[in-house]
């Protein structure tokens, strides 16, 4: 079972950051198939917030087919993230090495890297819609 | 379904000064409501009126399709947390349970002595004994042991420190999950609107200035950054709410019911606070030109 956790002054809509927290756990292998989420009422007593968020929350990570509800039991996972991932992760993770290292050398600091990557990643989004 | 709360031009005058002007809201039911505005915007005078504490002196109110207070039957499905969450003081936690078995035909008296038992509270103690987070829980324990189908709570947390605070309000979202009441509360602390609310209401000099569903609002409040220009330029259909501007920078807060992405501002999420910052201090400025002209 995982904890959720709220972080106000992100700018990340709550329900979004259950989600991520969800994803994440499933990515760092914390929830795998099987496993059981927190039922609303947990999460709303645990967090303090609200229930229809929480709901949500769980609708849209139903809908990506992450996890999927059993009437009378709660919602469980359905998938696991892991393995094909971290498989997938490494290679990318050490071009991006190289590329930080890149732009390390070429005199950016970690502000104008974050705002690079961001706009570039923002521009390709927008490309793709 | 039936609207938790439907209002209409409802107007409160006390004498010559004005409590509520011309407010006309309708809540869908199965929300938790929070109500903003600075002291003495109208917050507990719109409260009272739905639990019929006050009347109205002009329009419409309806709470749950029937008229506050009218019967047993309206008032055993409203219950009512004051302000500063008040508990008769000399008399013990079971001496408020059984008041409360009394007092409330729809009472369930499981769901209060377990609420009681799991906060640790010693049945034979005197509410004025109690630490005020502990006060606050005894009220919303009564209130939710009348197992309402809207619960109103006037400022319940303002007077209690951040820990007591986050347990009272996870009490709250708990008994909200359990029984899919409505739940209508007024705060000055946006910061915990944001957490358990999803619909949200703006007051300020008595009257409305914005309601709606909180994920909605959000998503049509963006505040745009770019390069200084005059906010007349903004495409079609979006309203100035508060704009501030350098020599060369423009930043505003606007109301749009469409996405702007016309690549000439930068468009970023608000947070609840800064909207309701935003609809406040637009309120506050048109006080001033209003005493000019009438010079």
């Amino acid at each position: 079972m995982i904890e959720f956790h709220l972080e106000t002054r992100s700018g990340v809509a709550p329900y979004m950051q259950l989600i991520q927290q969800v994803r994440r756990a499933m990515r760092l292998g914390l929830l795998s198939e099987g496993d059981q989420l927190p039922t609303v009422k947990e999460v709303v007593a645990k967090v303090a917030i609200n229930p229809n968020t929480v709901l949500k929350a769980y609708r849209e990570l139903e809908h990506e087919g992450l996890v999927s509800p059993r009437p009378g039991l709660g919602t469980f996972v359905t998938r696991t993230l892991t393995d094909e991932t971290t498989a997938a992760h490494g290679p990318l993770r050490s071009e991006l090495q190289r590329w930080l290292a890149r732009a390390r050398a070429a005199g950016l600091d970690n502000e104008s890297i974050e705002a690079l990557f961001v706009t570039t990643f923002h521009a390709l989004a927008e490309e793709k819609t | 379904m039936t609207a938790v709360l439907e209002t209409e031009g409802l107007t409160k005058r006390y004498g010559r000064h004005p409590g509520l002007s011309d407010c006309t809201l309708h809540i869908p039911p199965g929300r938790v409501v929070g109500l903003v505005g600075p002291n003495g915007a109208g917050k507990t005078t719109l409260l009272q009126l739905a639990v019929g504490l006050l009347t109205p002196t002009a329009g419409r109110i309806e709470v749950l399709g029937g008229q506050p207070a009218s019967g047993p039957d309206q008032l055993a499905r409203v219950g009512f947390v004051a302000q500063d969450t008040p508990t008769y003081a000399n008399l013990t936690v079971a001496d408020h349970l059984r008041l409360g078995a009394h007092l409330n035909p729809r009472w369930d008296d499981e769901v209060a002595q377990t609420r009681i038992d799991r906060l640790g509270l010693d049945h034979a103690r005197p509410a004025g004994k109690l630490s005020g987070g502990q006060r606050a829980q005894l009220a919303l324990t009564l209130a939710v042991a009348k197992r309402p189908e809207l619960l109103v709570l006037d400022e319940p947390v303002a007077s209690l420190d951040p820990l007591a605070r986050r347990e009272f309000l996870q009490s709250l979202m708990e008994f909200t999950a359990e029984s899919g009441a409505s739940v209508i509360l007024s705060s000055h602390l946006v910061a915990d609107l944001e957490r358990v609310c999803d619909f949200l209401i703006v007051l300020a000099d008595s009257r409305v200035l914005v309601a709606g569903d909180v994920d909605e609002l959000l998503a049509t409040h963006p505040r745009l950054v770019g390069l200084r220009r005059d906010p007349e330029v903004l495409p079609a259909g979006a309203t100035v709410i508060q704009a501030s501007h350098t020599d060369r920078q423009s930043t505003l807060i606007v109301r749009s019911e469409t996405p702007i992405d016309d690549g000439v501002w930068n468009s970023e999420r608000l947070d609840l606070e800064d909207l309701v910052l935003a609809y406040m201090a637009k309120a506050a400025v048109p006080a001033p030109r209003r005493a000019e002209m009438t010079r």
